[in-house]
């Protein structure tokens, strides 16, 4: 029986701006099951971390929530009370910010900051500074006693991300979300957070969200995939179909757009041709219509983001072919 | 032809923690050279260092055949034209109370250009990095990553740099934008006859953009050569490690990885005879010599029994 942990459900998020109001969500629906982990991968700017710190209310003071809920075990976090929330984050549910320097106060040392956010544990000073040396030292921070009363400029960009990482695992969360947790890391280390994420999943049945643009990275660690284009839902469902059979345009060219797939030196990689439209100023129609090289007359319309036969979600009007307009 | 770059036993220390113990490479006039290897393994520091912004007790740099190793800021200056840096952080290089129009310019401020059209310059800067004209007044936090990080590389090109240093230039965007990024680098080197230092734990990037790699173990290069080369037949076992790691974008893909056993060891107490002993998978009872680094056919590897060879 699966059972849902997160469910986002019809989300829409603007900043306000002088411009006028950035549509930076557009109905926004997907669920993250118990124990599954599920990528979130998209053109930069598209929303993910505009998501993330939706879910969990760390939000910019221009953000204005439109729409939707985000329910977390059935409680709707978007009305829950502010303390209700404090409680949930670093406790049931974890984060890993995309520049690890947000996370890490600078006049702090690495150590007093780990044992600060175990506040919640019975363990004394001591016990608590032993645990945080070991998951320093499980995600491959060499000396780590040693390293504990250093500051966070004097550790290299992939320790700070591995020190992010190693904090958030700390409380062995429900829900761990992390926005592209391994890009400062090198292929080696990589593989062994990724190791260190499965086990967290199967040692304590741990939900992860998992953004990430590096292709090889959601191929390998994955069960399912959302995939986002200019603060909307394109397509979802499993890593498998969303990498051998994507139903959307912009899938299949965000595929081929990896370079890991070309294995020659080329001097010219391909890209999609074209840019994200202004969220300030929506197009009408298909959102991915200017760029789309597969567009014809329906796509004046907006496609809705349509469960196909065989379980894939996708909001592209080419699934719907054999329907009468 | 001199080389633009030319770093030779370069040496950095924190303290006691000796984080760079002689690193020595060029970097020719048009080349894209990359730096790769393990987190902490003195990247980031061998690019300060060379910029003069991190410590650099002894070697020598020299730019263009000037040696700038040690130089005052005051005469470091003028160079600062020729010598562009790209940092790792992308919205924390960014100061937050400037506008992107003011921060791409900010570099002819600094070197005092008053003449310039600073709102036409801005505009010619985001059209080259592909953003479009009204990003010039938004602030750095209205950025998402990949947007910031096309910023950097606008701010970078202001001046018109001779040499690039780029920590991390495509960590960030996604794979589109990357290829985007790369294109506008490789063409701006054939353009510009630009020289780059890159430093990418993106694999795929440095098999596309870089001519000669190197690969940074514990403050030392462990390997050497043309990028073709080493992806061909890596010599150090580090590198093997490292080359099997590279997740592939396809689910099913079955991947014979040479697992790397225990930990980066410590710079405190370097490990004794090859420093890559402990990890290493074919090490044997001669690694507890030291090996030196040893060139064959313009590829070099420092390993007492190299691989491939
Ligand atoms: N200002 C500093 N003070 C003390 N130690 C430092 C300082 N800067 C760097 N170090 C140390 O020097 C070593 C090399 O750091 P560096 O930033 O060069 O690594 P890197 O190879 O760029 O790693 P990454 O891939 O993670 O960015 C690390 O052990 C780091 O902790
Ligand atoms: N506080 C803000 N005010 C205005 N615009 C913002 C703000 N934060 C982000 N944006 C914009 O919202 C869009 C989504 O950004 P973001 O969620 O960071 O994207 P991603 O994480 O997918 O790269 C981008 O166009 C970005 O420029
Ligand atoms: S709906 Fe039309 S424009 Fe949009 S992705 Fe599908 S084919 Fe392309
Ligand atoms: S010298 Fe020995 S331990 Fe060092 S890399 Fe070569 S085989 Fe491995
Ligand atoms: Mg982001
Ligand atoms: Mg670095």
């Amino acid at each position: 029986m699966t059972e849902k942990l997160l469910e986002i459900d019809d989300l829409s998020v603007d900043y306000e701006t002088a411009r006028g109001d950035l549509k930076a969500l557009r109905n926004i629906t997907f669920d993250v099951n118990k124990s599954e982990i599920v990528g979130i991968v998209g053109e930069s700017g598209c929303g993910k971390s505009t998501l993330i710190s939706a879910i969990l209310r760390l939000i910019a003071p221009n953000t204005r929530f439109r729409s939707g809920e985000v329910r977390f075990k059935g409680e709707d976090l978007l009305t829950a009370s502010e303390r209700k929330i404090r409680d949930l984050r670093g406790d049931d549910i974890s984060i890993v910010f995309q520049d690890p320097m947000q996370t890490h106060n600078p006049v702090i040392s690495i150590g007093q900051q780990m044992v600060d956010i175990q506040h919640r544990s019975k363990a004394n000073k001591a016990e608590k500074r032993a645990t945080a040396a070991k998951m320093l030292g499980a995600v491959g921070i060499p000396d780590p006693e040693a390293r504990l009363s250093q500051f966070p400029h004097e550790f290299s960009g992939g320790m700070r991300q591995r020190i992010a990482i190693a904090m958030a695992l700390m409380s062995e969360p429900d829900l761990l979300i992390a926005d592209e947790p391994t890009t400062a890391l090198d292929a080696t280390l990589e593989v062994q957070i990724i190791e260190r994420l499965k086990d967290l999943q199967r040692d304590f049945g741990c939900a992860i969200l998992f953004i990430s643009h590096h292709l090889g990275v959601i191929a390998e660690l994955c069960d399912r995939v959302v995939v986002m284009y200019a603060g909307a839902v394109v397509e979802s469902g499993t890593v498998r179909e969303i990498f051998h059979h994507p139903k959307h345009p912009y899938t299949r060219r965000l595929i081929e757009c990896d370079p890991g797939h070309i294995k020659e030196r080329a001097r010219v990689l391909p890209t999609i041709p074209g840019e994200v439209p202004d969220l300030a100023n929506l197009p009408t129609g298909c959102i991915f219509r200017d760029r789309c090289d597969q567009a014809f007359e329906r796509c004046a319309e907006v496609p809705p983001l349509t469960r196909l036969s065989d379980g894939q979600n996708a909001a592209c009007w080419l699934n719907h072919a054999e329907e009468p307009a | 032809m001199s080389p633009i770059l030319e770093v030779k036993d370069l040496e950095t220390s924190y303290g006691h923690v000796n984080v760079l113990a002689g690193v020595s490479f060029s970097v020719e006039q048009g080349e894209t050279y990359a730096m790769v290897g393990e987190s902490g393994s003195g990247k980031t520091t061998v690019i300060r260092a060379i910029a003069g912004l991190a410590p650099a007790q002894a070697g020598s740099v020299k730019f263009d055949g000037q040696e700038i190793r040690g130089m005052s800021e005051k005469n470091l200056r003028p160079l600062r034209k020729d010598i562009a840096m790209m940092f790792q952080d992308p919205t924390g290089s960014l100061s937050p109370r400037l506008t992107i129009r003011n921060l791409i310019t900010e570099p002819y401020k600094i070197q005092g250009m008053k003449d310039r059209d600073l709102d036409a310059e801005a505009k010619r800067l985001l059209e080259l990095v592909n953003l479009p004209s009204h990003f010039a007044n938004r602030y750095p936090y209205q950025l998402s990553g990949g947007q910031a990080r096309r910023v950097g590389v606008a701010r970078a090109l202001a001046l018109e740099p001779k040499l690039i240093l780029a920590d991390e230039p495509t960590a960030g965007p996604d794979v589109s934008v990357q290829g985007e990024l790369l294109n506008l680098l490789n063409d701006l080197r054939e353009r510009l006859g630009l020289s780059m230092v890159i430093i990418t734990h993106n694999l795929n990037v440095v098999r596309h953009v870089s001519d000669r790699m190197g690969i940074l173990y514990l403050g030392r290069l462990v390997e050497e050569g043309t990028t073709e080369a080493i992806f061909e037949a890596p010599r150090h076992p580090y590198t093997n490690c490292l080359l099997s790691a590279n997740p592939e974008p396809d689910p099913d893909a079955r991947l014979e990885r040479i697992a790397l056993k225990g930990e980066p060891p410590s710079l405190i107490k370097r490990p004794s005879g090859c420093e890559f002993r402990d990890r290493c998978p074919v090490a044997s009872d001669i690694c507890t010599q030291v090996p030196s680094l040893e060139v064959t056919d313009g590829h070099a590897v420092r390993c007492l029994t190299p691989l491939h060879l």
